[in-house]
């Protein structure tokens, strides 16, 4: 009973950083109407600059909340010097050029810090804690704290600030947003730049785990999207509470049924995909309906 | 299309088919193997435009469909002893199976659950190879027989036209129509009866019948097939190709080809730069600045020159 | 007219939907103070016209407002210059709360807005009772009610709305109406007004322009086109 509840939390570890990345893809989308297939690779390029700064001599939580501004500000001009020019266009063309930022980032990850795995500090040690008969993970807890705080950050911003509303204005209505004076276009910046900061908390909790390398978020990408699918695409709730449910089920099944230890997890974040494709695509909070072909 | 196009398509075909005939007398046989690999991609190209070009939608797991192609190759080739190029079709027809399997769920809704669902699969699959070893040869992957380069490039290309003019041939039958009425306007095609979920499903289906081939191809031109054989990166520079040569445009494919098969040996030579650079920064300039690909500059160029 | 300059004044304003031209050179003004209403049927221009001031509308021609030049702004600068504009439909925030959608009102304003939202919402007090709900779940006549008292929060010295009247019972549309007027009189809001009934509007405007294929037909004192017959026939429907 121990081990299941231990797993448990090791689930709820894994499913923080799910969540965070999807919460990151469900922003993104909302404001912008688009898949950011880069999502991954900025969060990895970001932990790399994180791992930088640390070599450096930094200590983590300064490195931490530098790398988190960093990413905010790469996120804000990206969507300004990349995205803003496509607007207009077809859909396909954005996502297209997602999947090109994808290529390039990954490729410029490789070629800035070379394609060797590197370890990556955690700032919790990983000494058990001890309740009743179970040992949990200092780091474990200490990932699902982080991953928390940042999306409760989050939504306070979102409710309580006047850029908060200007930003979930502009995601549902861009043109009546305009009348009313908010400058959309920044909005979007916004959303991308915050999304880049999450896509950064991601990875830097989970690299201490999965150790450092440049194709390091393909998995949790894939994950992401699962959970982004579960909760309904365009649900922050649903992007958190499914990415946590995804972690707890995923590790355990990997724990309990042989067939999905270690990679195979990847082949059941598929499987999630795919069931929420064929029986229920708005996800479990989707409230609009996903249009039918 | 009209009588003159014909004939200059047809005419073109005729020239491309000399050309590709008589190139290997020209080069090394280090070099047909390099063309042999643009003729892969091509007709892997081929099966992209059909479901992009003409339904819209995006596959980011195409890699993973040729190596669905290759293993079932491999497999067939190393496990039961089917002489190779039988065994060709049969990828086909299995990549084409898990296509429609796959394309049904995501493509009978909106938006980008196939480039969602695929980009799955891409990073997905090696897990698969991997815990079913004792076909795949795991990570040791599985040998098979040798053959010439020439050989190869023949194969290849007499492939790739026939799958060429095979797309040609289906884009002319009332299942082309049906694509095209799709891609013009989803509306329009619902209301004349068109069934877009049946139609985009089959058109990964066709798409992927396409790239089990091309991996089929491909495994046996590498005579050998590890998970490293068919990376995720392939699936990514696939819709590199893609875009780049022009989305819509069966023979801009070729385009698209080289683009792959040249592009990654160009890019040491680049300040030491992974492929990946070069390749990403190509695809998000085309899209900034030419959506249409070559393809599409080349209607550009067309199109000023008749005004 | 008064001889004071106008405090928004359109000079051979054309736009466009894309190839097709909407407006021909429509030319008009509102003064300070003034409410203005613009008629004429359905594709008649009137909507194109208050979207080329709020510059959602690809538009050429002179517009100015306040002494600042208006037809080179997006729509955010439009706002922040002093003009709310109130679209057809209503444009409320569906999924934000009442109390969110009167904040996002204030959206170009500065400085604490203490008290602001009371002010506003006592000409409003169905709306006072309903802050937490979302605005989608209002009635048709709520809604209105709150597009306009969102276009208040913002403290704009021109109003423009498009169709208030559409789709309310007449009971509502007369309180609208009735707020529209004390407002008008007691705090010296300008309002341009999109109306398709025209009996409503020219008698809470002082000034009418009737719109015809995307030019003015008439204009002239609003009593005295209430008065024309020929008028009334011809453009007015009655």
């Amino acid at each position: 009973m121990a081990e299941f509840w231990q797993q448990v939390v090791s689930g709820l570890a894994s499913g923080g950083i799910y969540a965070s990345l999807a919460l990151a893809l469900v922003i993104v989308y909302r404001s912008s109407g688009v898949i950011n297939f880069a999502q991954g690779e900025m969060a990895t390029f970001a932990t790399f600059l994180a791992w930088t700064l640390l070599d450096h001599g930094l200590s983590y939580w300064p490195a931490f909340a530098l790398t988190l501004a960093i990413a905010f500000a790469g996120g804000v001009a990206l969507e300004r010097v990349l995205i803003r020019p496509v607007e207009g266009r077809p859909v396909l063309t954005v996502v297209i050029l997602t999947i090109g930022l994808l290529i390039l980032i990954n490729g410029a990850t490789q070629w800035i810090w070379g394609g060797a795995t590197r370890k990556f500090p955690s700032p919790f040690s990983t000494r058990p804690i001890h309740v009743v008969s179970a040992a949990f993970s200092i780091q474990d807890l200490g990932i699902v704290g982080v991953s928390l705080a940042a999306v409760a950050l989050l939504s306070l911003f979102f409710r309580f600030t006047k850029l908060g509303l200007g930003l979930r204005a502009a995601a549902v209505n861009p043109e009546e947003s305009r009348l009313v004076g908010v400058r959309v276009g920044w909005m979007l910046a916004l959303g991308w730049g915050l999304a880049a900061a999450l896509g950064a908390v991601s990875g830097m909790m989970v690299a201490p785990v999965v150790f450092l390398d440049p194709n390091m978020m393909q998995g949790v990408l894939l994950y992401a999207f699962a959970a982004a699918m579960l909760g309904g695409l365009a649900s922050p709730v649903g992007a958190v509470v499914g990415g946590l449910a995804l972690g707890v089920v995923l590790n355990l099944l990997g724990t309990y049924v042989s067939t999905f230890s270690g990679q195979m997890r990847l082949v059941g974040g598929l499987a999630v995909i795919l069931v929420v494709l064929l029986v229920r695509p708005t996800g479990l909070f989707g409230r609009t309906a996903v249009r039918r072909v | 299309m009209s009588r003159r196009r014909l004939a200059l398509n047809a005419a073109g075909f005729v020239v491309a088919a000399v050309v590709v005939a008589f190139l290997p007398r020209f080069i090394s046989s280090y070099h047909a193997l390099e063309w042999a690999n643009v003729g892969i991609y091509f007709t892997a190209l081929l099966g992209l435009n059909v479901l992009t070009g003409y339904s819209g939608q995006i596959s980011l797991g195409h890699g993973a469909f040729m190596a669905i192609g290759g293993y079932t190759s491999a497999i067939l080739i190393a496990h039961h002893g089917v002489r190779d190029v039988w065994t060709i079709p049969l990828a086909g027809l299995v990549a084409g199976g898990v296509g429609l399997a796959f394309g049904l769920p995501a493509l009978r809704l909106r938006g980008f659950y196939l480039a969602l669902a695929t980009f799955g699969v891409a990073v997905a699959f090696p897990a698969l190879v991997q815990k079913f070893d004792h076909f795949t040869g795991g990570s040791v992957g599985l040998p098979l027989t040798l053959h010439s380069n020439d050989w190869l490039y023949y194969l290849a290309w007499a492939i790739a036209g026939a799958g060429l003019l095979l797309g040609r041939l289906v884009l002319a039958t009332p299942i082309g129509r049906a694509f095209r009425a799709l891609r013009d306007s989803e509306v329009a095609a619902v209301s004349s009866g068109i069934s877009p979920a049946l139609y985009k499903t089959l058109a990964f289906g066709i798409s992927s019948f396409y790239a089990g081939i091309a991996g089929a191809l491909y495994a046996i031109a590498a005579a050998y097939v590890t998970p490293q054989t068919f990376p995720i990166t392939l699936s990514l520079f696939l819709v590199v190709g893609l875009a780049v040569g022009g989305l819509g445009s069966l023979a801009g494919s070729v385009v698209g080809a080289i683009l792959i098969q040249f592009l990654p040996p160009l890019a040491p030579h680049l300040g030491h730069a992974p492929p990946q650079v070069l390749e990403g920064a190509v695809l998000v300039a085309v899209m900034l600045l030419l959506p249409g690909g070559a393809a599409g500059l080349l209607r550009l160029v067309q199109s000023s020159r008749q005004s | 007219m008064p001889s004071l300059a106008p405090l928004l004044e359109l000079e051979g304003v054309e736009a466009r939907y894309g190839p097709i031209k909407a407006l021909h050179g429509v030319s008009l003004a509102v003064g300070e103070g003034e409410v203005v209403a613009l008629l004429g049927a359905n594709g008649a221009g009137k909507t194109t016209t208050l979207r080329a001031v709020s510059g959602t509308v690809r538009r050429a021609g002179r517009i100015s407002f306040a002494g600042q030049t208006l037809e080179r702004r997006p729509p955010e600068a439009v706002a922040r210059a002093g003009i709310a504009h109130v679209p057809e439909g209503r444009g409320t925030f569906g999924e934000l709360t009442v109390h969110e959608n009167l904040r996002l009102g204030a959206w170009t304003r500065r400085g604490r807005l203490r008290g602001e939202e009371e002010r506003v919402l006592a000409h409003f007090p169905a709306l006072a009772e309903r802050t937490r709900q979302p605005a989608g779940t209002l009635s048709g006549g709520e809604q209105q009610m709150l597009a306009l008292a969102r276009a208040l929060m913002a403290r704009p010295r021109l109003l423009m709305l498009d169709e208030p009247s559409l789709g309310l019972a007449p009971l509502v549309v007369a309180s609208i109406f009735a707020i529209l007027r004390r407002l008008n009189e007691e705090e010296g809001l300008a309002v341009l007004l999109v109306e398709q009934n025209a009996t409503l509007a020219l008698e809470a405007a002082s000034t009418a322009y009737v719109l015809e294929v995307g030019r003015v037909a008439v204009a002239g004192p609003a009593a005295d086109l209430r008065a024309d017959e020929s008028v009334r026939r011809s453009y007015l429907g009655y």
